[in-house]
């Protein structure tokens, strides 16, 4: 009897919630019955509820659809990238980051849905289809992505349901469940080969798809021809950006996870330091997108570019820009450098920052390019010159972030957060064990 | 050689867009060639249109059969246009004054409920120390539309006559075609219309745009091909009392003001040099503009009907 291994599978099985989860997804589901409620007047009164119009074209709906392409991306950074650089390292945050990237890539194709005009015509896309737009390779890039990212969740859980099945003989109910899902996984050397080899093929694949999603992402902007969209930097800024947002919002997932189950033994110190670094490295990296992003086209100031840059820098936007920046990534930057700084708890902390940052960068990306059309604004009324969400649409907006942290606690609930199967195996303590045992 | 490397492109384009349009045919031959061939009565002889059938085959079908499929009052097809016409719009800068009778013609004729017309009159002035003019803008119905580029499904097209359409039921609503448009020439319909019950319940055809709006989707100036297939001139161009407006067929390169005078197209814009907005970023209008020298008209007379915050006159609330 191995009991190390023992007490590793009841620590990291899954666990009915305390009256704080409980609490937790009364507060998420309360959210989206409210975003529920407005999205059915949306749908009877049209977008007329929302606070965008003939030049605000696109609001938040936009900006939060682009911030979960964004986080959605994270998932082939952390599993496919460090896996297939053979860092180990990472294991334990494998699956946190998978989850967060299913989750994250399903509301964004609910959020593109919500933004329709029309969503009783969303099949046109598929009947009508036409390929030479970018939302049709948007279609195809994220609903691929979003095979694949649920493929990459679900391989490595094989051998950890065929664990739980056995751990819960106590509850014939989920053990049963937990058999059919484990696709009779027994751990032969057969299994094992096809297994270990699906799983390289998913890592080599999810790469360029998900580079894919967000370059396409940004493509739906540079492919018109506004100021603050028309830039050849977009897709690699966007990629940068969406590593930033994804890595924090893993950071953020895996303090709380930790917290709530004591999982200091599996997602140590350590971890968090080098989530830090990682962080910093990826959050100067974005910095110097953004270097090149607005210098460039600041140096020039050709007329269209100026009006929409003075508005960011010293205008309308210029609280938000600058909080964004230098709140959501230049200090990040500077507190992570030092170690103390990645210590668990200001690390949550910088990184509650950066992926609140990250989504008011994407509203600061949509929005005021859309102020300043080539024409003037003019015969329209007054307030159609300034884009202001109303509480309707917050409120949608808000159900489709708690939907994602929905989808993401329904999965905590009842996968293994921890990949039991791999973190034994790298701590070696399947030696003389057998799975199917 | 650049402009070999253009005509291939161009040739090459036509080929393919030509072999798409004999796939629609194709897809809706099916029906149409059971129609020919299966019934005895003999198809009309004279006229004929040549379709390729699944497996590659051309063969000639009577144009009568074709047009019986679409059901299109007027006799053509709404996404094809009309036959070897291309339309064209000068602007004379010179002449406009900001009588704004352009703007309520097309509101009143196109049905326009909601706060921002189709046709706007822009106040311009290019630097400060150039005289400032009146512009007025419309669908520029260039000839490499942005907008068709980027509709993910087809419900803005560009027609062979020239001019750019929405098809109302096909739209989804993405917005995209607007956010391209360097023009922003096209308006949304964020709420039901409200048009009345004879302009709701009328048939909808994309080439009448207006009649009636939907909810959920893009509108915007549809160069009034219901006025031109009746042989009359858009509305704008005829309600405008000075002449501003010059509508007319490139290939027959003649231009028709309001007052039904008539202009040689080329020699108009050689005389007066006319010009295309935003000539640099590639989308080709349809719409020329006449620049506003040797004015006959005084700029600030036009003040008294500059509104700002208003292109749609609304009924008086009750």
């Amino acid at each position: 009897m191995n009991t190390a291994y023992e007490k590793m599978i009841h620590d990291l099985a899954p666990k009915k919630f305390s009256w704080k989860g409980n609490a937790w997804v009364a507060v998420l589901v309360l959210i989206i019955l409210a975003g529920i409620y407005s999205y059915v007047q949306q749908l009877k009164h049209g977008l007329v509820i929302t606070g965008m119009r003939d030049y605000a074209l696109w609001g938040i709906y936009i900006s939060n659809f682009v911030f979960f392409v964004a986080v959605s991306l994270v998932g082939s950074l952390i599993t496919a990238i460090l896996r297939l650089s053979d860092v180990h390292w990472s294991t334990p945050l494998t699956r946190i980051a998978e989850i967060i990237a299913v989750a994250a890539i399903i509301m964004a194709g609910i959020a593109i849905i919500i933004d329709m005009g029309r969503p009783d015509r969303v099949l046109n896309l598929f009947v009508h289809g036409r390929l030479q737009s970018p939302i049709i390779w948007d279609v195809i890039v994220i609903s691929t992505y979003l095979v694949l990212s649920i493929l990459f969740l679900y391989y490595p859980l094989l051998p950890d349901f065929t664990l739980l099945s056995k751990h819960f003989t106590g509850n014939s109910k989920l053990a049963k469940w937990y058999r059919v899902l484990s696709l009779n996984w027994s751990g032969n050397e057969r299994q094992v080969r096809i297994y270990s080899r699906s799983i390289k093929v998913l890592s080599v694949l999810i790469i360029p798809v998900a580079f894919a999603i967000h370059t396409v992402t940004a493509w739906l902007f540079e492919t018109t021809y506004r100021p603050g969209w028309d830039s050849t930097n977009f897709g690699p800024y966007f990629v940068a950006g969406a590593f930033v947002a994804g890595s924090s919002a893993v950071i953020v997932v895996m303090y709380v996870l930790r917290k709530t189950y004591k999982l200091d033994d599996y997602i140590t110190d350590r971890h968090f330091d080098l989530m830090g670094k990682i962080l910093v490295m990826l959050s100067l990296l974005y910095l110097y997108f953004n270097i090149n992003e607005y210098l460039m086209p600041t140096y020039k100031s050709t007329e269209e570019e100026a009006g929409h840059l003075r508005s960011l820098f010293l205008g309308e936007y210029a609280w938000l820009f600058w909080t964004a920046i230098v709140g959501g990534l230049v200090v990040p930057v500077v507190v992570l450098i030092f170690p103390q700084g990645r210590k668990p708890l200001p690390l949550f902390v910088v990184s509650l920052a950066v992926v609140t940052g990250a989504w008011w960068k994407r509203y600061l990306i949509v929005i005021p390019t859309l102020s300043h059309p080539f024409l003037p604004i003019e015969g329209v009324p007054e307030a159609w010159r300034h884009y202001s969400p109303t509480w309707m649409e917050w409120s949608i907006t808000a159900a489709t972030l708690a939907s994602a942290l929905l989808i993401v606690t329904f999965l905590v609930r009842f996968l293994p957060i921890i990949p039991i199967h791999e973190t034994a195996e790298e701590r070696g303590l399947l030696e003389g064990q057998s799975v199917n045992k | 050689m650049e402009a070999e490397k253009d005509n291939q492109q161009k040739s090459r384009r036509s080929f393919v867009e030509q072999g798409l349009k004999f796939g629609l045919l194709t897809a809706a031959s099916g029906a149409l060639l059971a129609k020919v061939f299966g019934k005895s009565e003999s198809p009309d002889a004279e006229a004929t249109i040549e379709v390729m059938s699944t497996d590659g085959t051309l063969m000639q079908v009577p144009a009568s059969a074709v047009e019986h499929t679409h059901e299109k009052k007027s006799g053509y097809n709404p996404r094809e246009g009309f036959p070897n016409r291309k339309f064209v719009m000068v602007v004379d800068l010179a002449k406009c004054r900001n009588a704004r009778k352009c703007q309520s013609s097309c509101n009143k004729n196109h049905y326009i409920t909601g706060e921002n017309a189709w046709i706007k009159i822009y106040k311009m002035q290019d630097s400060e120390k150039s005289a400032p003019y009146w512009q007025p803008t419309l669908c520029q119905h260039c000839d490499e539309p942005a907008c068709v580029k980027v509709c993910p499904v087809d419900a803005t097209f560009k027609r062979r006559d020239g001019i750019v359409l929405i098809d109302n039921e096909r739209c989804i609503g993405c917005r995209f075609c607007m956010a391209a448009c360097p023009y922003s020439v096209r308006v949304f319909n964020w709420s039901d219309p409200w048009q009345g019950d004879s302009v709701e319940q009328a048939e909808y055809t994309p080439d009448y745009a207006g009649i009636p709006s939907q909810k959920g989707t893009v509108d915007k100036c549809d160069f009034c091909p219901h006025m031109i297939d009746k042989g009359e001139l858009p509305h704008c161009v005829s309600a405008c009392p000075n002449d501003v407006f010059s509508f007319g067929d490139m290939y027959e390169d003649t231009v028709t003001n309001g007052s039904g005078q008539s202009f040689k197209l080329s020699k108009l814009l050689k005389d007066r040099a006319g010009y295309r907005l935003m000539e640099s970023l590639g989308t080709e209008p349809s719409v020329y503009y006449l620049p506003p020298s040797d004015r006959i008209v005084d700029f600030e007379e036009g003040l008294e009907n500059y509104t700002e915050f208003k292109s749609v006159d609304k009924p008086q609330e009750p």
